[in-house]
């Protein structure tokens, strides 16, 4: 195993070692809140990193396992590509923003747009949401276990969301929609790939209305 | 009997007015269009070169050089971006054009030495492959954004905003959204596809800033990082955008074209691009990042001259969209009865929205693309691009200058006042700069 103490070695040094380097397990230590930690990363690694982090840890990650032992800052695993990023605290604004894939899991509270115009990815969080969660999101799943703070799913597209706990008021086009055996049966999929074992009958599941998709008079209101 | 000599149409409603106003009426909605503004504004057209004269000594047209290359990126990237020539080709999505146009815009580009631009909806592999140099951009609804093509570009360009909507988000409309289209956004196929006007991921040039830091951290810091706004507070955004990290400036004044939005927002946001330069230039003279961090001008830029007059402003050099689109076909006097099924004419046309561009540009529809071959396409872009450059170093070389990058604001005048204010250039034939002291 590698390990890299960012009260010694920069950033720059740890992020050229997880770009070039195949090595399978690296170890981080003192992030003290720095941003952009283990960005880009593109090989089966396995990240861990003891403390917090700031902006974009694990941005664009690709095929690496990622754990970060603390919080993380906004963007934490922004377009994820592939590949497994957990936050063992709380996450801040822009969870999994725009990811088109891999899991993200948040063992604590997700904070503002968490989610946010995500193309694929699964984000599971195992606290509450802020608001305008799910923003504009096309696609994969985000799992609330917790609670969902207003505009949830605002100009929501194919992503699909369950939320366990209340909701605030709903976005633009977002609705409630039914939860049948196959709705239950992947969101049990995404709780087990979390580690987390909530009955999935005490879920509800939101998805588009799809009245945003073609420009409509009738529906002017709600642009 | 009426007697057509005293029919007078209203200033205030002109026929173009009154039939906006039918439209209005019957469809409840705003107008959605391509291309780009149709008023007239001030523009470099109100500009005039001060050839050389008993106090100035120029060269020799077609025997003395005048160089024409320039470099961008030169602040933090480990590989600059080396063009020959100082006029690029702006940013344009695959999904707004076809990927015939998309290849000729990389070939014709290529040949001309220069760089073009992806846009909205990703990079597609004709593009790549037919561009020697590519600029990705990075834009608020990441549409296609993925690592290994952050990795395969030669720049990366955050879109702010573009200089037709500046504080909007695109548009596709469901016919130009295909199987493939669709498939490169992650969208339902067939939906009127909204773009985000804010980025997902930041909200601020602190923010920015960090997201700068991590493009880079991802690239190993080799590729340059371009700013993409919309003209508007120029002196504000470019001064925010030096304090972001970028490398490049681009600023696209009110003239530059769109695919798609409300016609509203195309005729009425922004500025021109002329005085655009100029606030760009001296915010960066301000920080003393003149020259350091390179500024890119477009929007309406249209031949030699205005380019001419944009690098003697103090850009570093010009890009063009439109005009580019012109070169490859867009409104070229041809399959006349399509232009008509779409209610317009060869020289009038804006209907890139429709999906049905009758010249096979703006289109996703196979048989209207098959109009434009890529390498057809690729040899107008090339001839149009060297004209250009022809058409600047004639002027560089009647101001005496071995470089195009020579040319200074002292070899300008302005036509009107209003030009000489936008860009601080002294009225013809005086010495009177409107706002200096």
């Amino acid at each position: 195993m590698k390990q890299f103490d960012l009260k010694v070695d920069t950033l720059r040094e740890l992020n050229q070692y997880l770009h070039d380097s195949p090595d399978n397990e690296v170890h981080v230590i003192n992030p003290e809140g720095r941003h952009c930690v283990a960005a880009g990363v593109n090989h089966d690694a396995d990240v861990t990193i003891d403390g917090h982090v700031g902006y974009y840890c694990a941005g664009m990650n690709k095929h690496a396992h990622i754990t970060v032992n603390g919080n993380a800052g906004p963007g934490v695993a922004e377009n994820m590509m592939s590949g497994v990023v957990r936050v063992k605290g709380g996450a801040s604004q822009y969870a999994g923003a725009s990811g088109h894939g891999g899991t993200l899991i948040v063992e604590g509270d997700a904070s503002s747009r968490c989610g946010i115009s995500m193309k694929g990815i699964d984000i599971v969080v195992a606290g509450d949401v802020g608001h305008m969660s799910g923003f504009m999101a096309q696609e994969g799943h985000l799992v609330v276990c917790g609670d969902a703070g207003h505009h949830l799913g605002d100009s929501l597209y194919e992503a699909v969301i369950f939320v366990r706990g209340s909701v605030g008021e709903l976005g633009a086009d977002c609705v409630e929609k039914e939860m049948t055996e196959d709705h239950q049966a992947e969101l049990a999929r995404l709780l087990a790939a979390a580690g987390l074992d909530y009955p999935t009958d005490e879920f509800r599941r939101y998805g588009s209305a799809r009245k945003l998709y073609h420009f409509d008079i009738d529906h002017a209101d709600a642009y | 009997m009426s007697d057509t000599k005293v029919l007078r149409e209203s200033a205030t409603f002109p026929a173009d007015v009154l039939a906006e106003i039918h439209r209005a009426a019957d469809q409840g909605i705003y107008d959605i269009r391509g291309f780009g503004t149709k008023r007239a504004v001030p523009s470099f057209d109100d500009l005039l070169f001060l050839g050389a004269s008993m106090s100035r000594y120029p060269l020799e047209g077609y025997r003395e050089k005048c160089a024409t290359n320039v470099t961008l990126g030169t602040r933090f990237a480990k590989n600059p971006i080396e063009l020959d020539i100082p006029i690029t080709i702006a940013g344009m999505s695959f999904g707004a054009l076809g990927a015939n146009a998309k290849e000729a815009l990389g070939r014709g580009a290529t040949m001309a030495g220069t760089s073009t631009t992806t846009g909205d909806g990703g990079m597609t592999e004709e593009e790549r492959q037919s561009s020697k140099t590519l600029i990705y951009q990075v834009l608020p609804s990441r549409y296609g954004l993925n690592p290994d093509d952050l990795r395969r570009a030669d720049a990366l360009e955050v879109v702010v905003g573009q200089g037709a909507k500046p504080g909007g988000g695109g548009m596709l409309l469901g016919q130009k959204i295909t199987e493939r289209v669709a498939e490169m956004r992650n969208l339902p196929v067939g939906i009127d596809q909204r773009s985000a006007c804010r980025h997902p991921d930041w909200t601020g040039p602190d923010d920015l800033e960090i997201k700068i830091q991590e493009l880079r951290e991802i690239t190993d810091w080799r590729i340059p990082i371009y700013i993409k706004v919309g003209a508007t507070r120029v002196k504000y955004d470019v001064a925010l955008a030096v304090k972001a990290g970028a490398d490049v400036i681009v600023v696209d004044g009110m003239q530059g074209g769109t695919a798609a939005t409300q016609d509203v927002f195309i005729e009425h946001v922004g500025i021109p691009s002329l005085p655009a330069v100029r606030l760009a230039v001296e915010a960066l003279q301000e920080l003393d990042m003149h020259r350091k961090v390179q500024l890119v001008i477009s929007g309406g830029i249209r031949n030699g001259a205005d380019a001419a007059k944009a690098l003697a402003l103090g850009a570093d050099a010009v890009s063009i969209g439109s005009a580019a689109m012109v070169a490859l076909g867009c409104n070229r006097d041809a399959f006349t009865e399509d232009y008509e099924k779409l209610g317009t004419l060869p020289g009038y046309c804006h209907h890139c929205h429709t999906g049905r561009c009758p010249v096979g540009v703006a289109t996703q529809d196979p048989e209207l693309e098959a109009r434009l071959r890529p390498e057809q396409g690729a040899n107008w872009l090339r001839n149009y691009l060297t004209t250009m450059v022809l058409e600047m170093q004639t002027l560089a070389r009647a101001c005496g200058k071995s470089h195009v990058l020579n040319l200074e604001p002292e070899d300008l005048v302005a036509l009107t006042i209003e030009a000489a204010a936008m860009a601080k250039v002294p009225l013809v034939g005086t010495d009177w700069i409107p706002g200096n002291d």
